[in-house]
């Protein structure tokens, strides 16, 4: 990016994006469609994984526009890009598998008859 | 070519010297570096909470019964939409930083100047915010009772949760010790305003008033409501009467959920307030005229990379906490 080409309409461009995103999530997490919200799959429900999805579009316009990494060079992009890919859901699916499993191991023994 | 040699340049080698093989400058890409770890300390803690919410996914409290309250708007059942406005605060501050790094690229001091203010403005809101979040959060708004052996039950009638003085009447007169009248008295427990045997006279004498369990049914996704007679036996088992959260036990449900909360909200509070401190200083030297006479303005874009990456944790809390 070099001096004075503006990238305003750009930045709005992004920023409507972003609150569309947001408002559809804020719909989506009040009116809880039947549908989405009961269906389970892949050990969540869809609307759950649908959230996640729309997040992760939320982060991509954070970081490429906002923080501008599409416009550095490539070699950087990737230094920064593919730690955060590659670690992230690597931690986070051992965990979540971790955790569903002390849950089937340990849930059977909480008593709930008194 | 130039990038495996030692710089023999003449410059300044604190800045990374004239071989910048990433193309950019010293500073800009330690900030990266230090946002991709910050990262991962962030997935860390959201992969812990993560972790112990698949742990408990059967007990979890239902995120949209906890944060019911929005502004000026009493006993309104509101869910979501004052976090869903707060991240609106903190989005609309992360386009007026970009506006001020784009109107930096055209060494346009003026409207720097003007964007970095919004900035710092729509970040102290997000951050009081924040600050009435929690407080609503500690002090509670319906009240539970714990059992002997941890769990939490919470009272319902027509299919509502109600507060427990909506049914039950208080009429002890135990008072909170405080410091100034006892001479060893250091520091106690806050006393609730409710006794445990007042709480299950009231429920034995209202027969409408149902008690819901922590256990979510796996059909419907709410909270197990039991019959009257399976409630006197849980209300038996009564240890205590728990009103709002801390970190040892919340009304909500789970301990582990009010931890959580805390920690991770109030981490990235925590970074929100630094990025606050970061942007005023940063203000200031954009007025008089620091970056002006430095010929550029890449501080602006560096402070302004940290505050987006703010923004980018709380579009993940956000989710996590507030909408899975």
């Amino acid at each position: 990016m070099g001096h004075g080409a503006s990238h305003k309409a750009l930045i709005w461009k992004v920023f409507g994006i972003l609150s569309v995103i947001t408002i559809v999530e804020v719909v989506l997490g009040i009116i809880k469609p039947e549908f989405l919200f009961k269906t389970q799959f892949l050990g969540t429900s869809i609307l759950n994984s649908l959230f996640i999805i729309l997040t992760i579009v939320k982060a991509y316009y954070i970081v490429y526009y906002f923080m501008h990494l599409n416009d550095e060079k490539k070699n950087f992009k990737y230094s920064i890009v593919l730690p955060l890919v590659i670690l992230i859901p690597y931690l986070a699916t051992l965990l979540i598998i971790e955790g569903g499993y002390v849950h089937d191991t340990l849930a059977p023994y909480i008593n709930w008859a008194y | 070519m130039g990038s495996n040699i030692a710089d023999q340049s003449e410059e300044k080698t604190w800045d990374g010297g004239s071989v910048k093989p990433m193309g950019a400058s010293y500073g800009k890409m330690m900030m990266w570096f230090f946002i991709v770890s910050d990262a991962l300390t962030f997935s860390g803690f959201l992969a812990a909470y993560g972790l112990t919410r698949f742990k408990f996914i059967d007990i979890w409290p239902i995120a949209d019964e906890v944060f019911t309250h929005f502004p000026f708007m009493h006993g309104v059942h509101a869910p979501m939409y004052y976090v869903a406005l707060m991240t609106f605060i903190l989005i609309f501050s992360s386009v007026t930083m970009v506006l001020a790094v784009d109107a930096g690229h055209q060494m346009n001091k003026k409207k720097v100047t003007f964007y970095m203010f919004l900035t710092i403005i729509g970040g102290i809101i997000f951050v009081g915010s924040q600050a009435w979040e929690w407080k609503n959060f500690i002090q509670g708004s319906y009240g539970a009772v714990q059992l002997k052996d941890g769990k939490i039950v919470q009272f319902v009638k027509d299919g509502h949760q109600i507060a427990l003085g909506d049914f039950v009447v208080g009429k002890h007169e135990q008072k909170q010790h405080t410091r100034n009248n006892g001479l060893w008295f250091e520091d106690g427990e806050t006393i609730p305003n409710y006794t445990v045997e007042e709480v299950f006279e009231a429920f034995k004498s209202n027969e409408e008033v149902l008690l819901r369990i922590e256990r979510i049914d796996p059909e419907t996704k709410q909270k197990i409501i039991v019959s009257r007679e399976e409630g006197l036996k849980y209300l038996s088992q009564s240890a205590r009467v728990v009103e709002g959260a801390n970190l040892e036990v919340n009304e909500y449900g789970s301990a582990q959920f009010a931890d959580f909360f805390f920690f991770i909200t109030g981490f990235h509070g925590f970074h929100v307030f630094s990025g606050i401190v970061l942007n005023i200083i940063i203000f200031f030297n954009v007025i008089i005229g620091t970056y002006e006479k430095r010929g550029h303005y890449e501080m602006v874009e560096k402070v302004g990379l940290y505050w987006h990456f703010v923004d980018l944790v709380w579009v993940f809390v956000f989710t996590f906490f507030y909408l899975v």
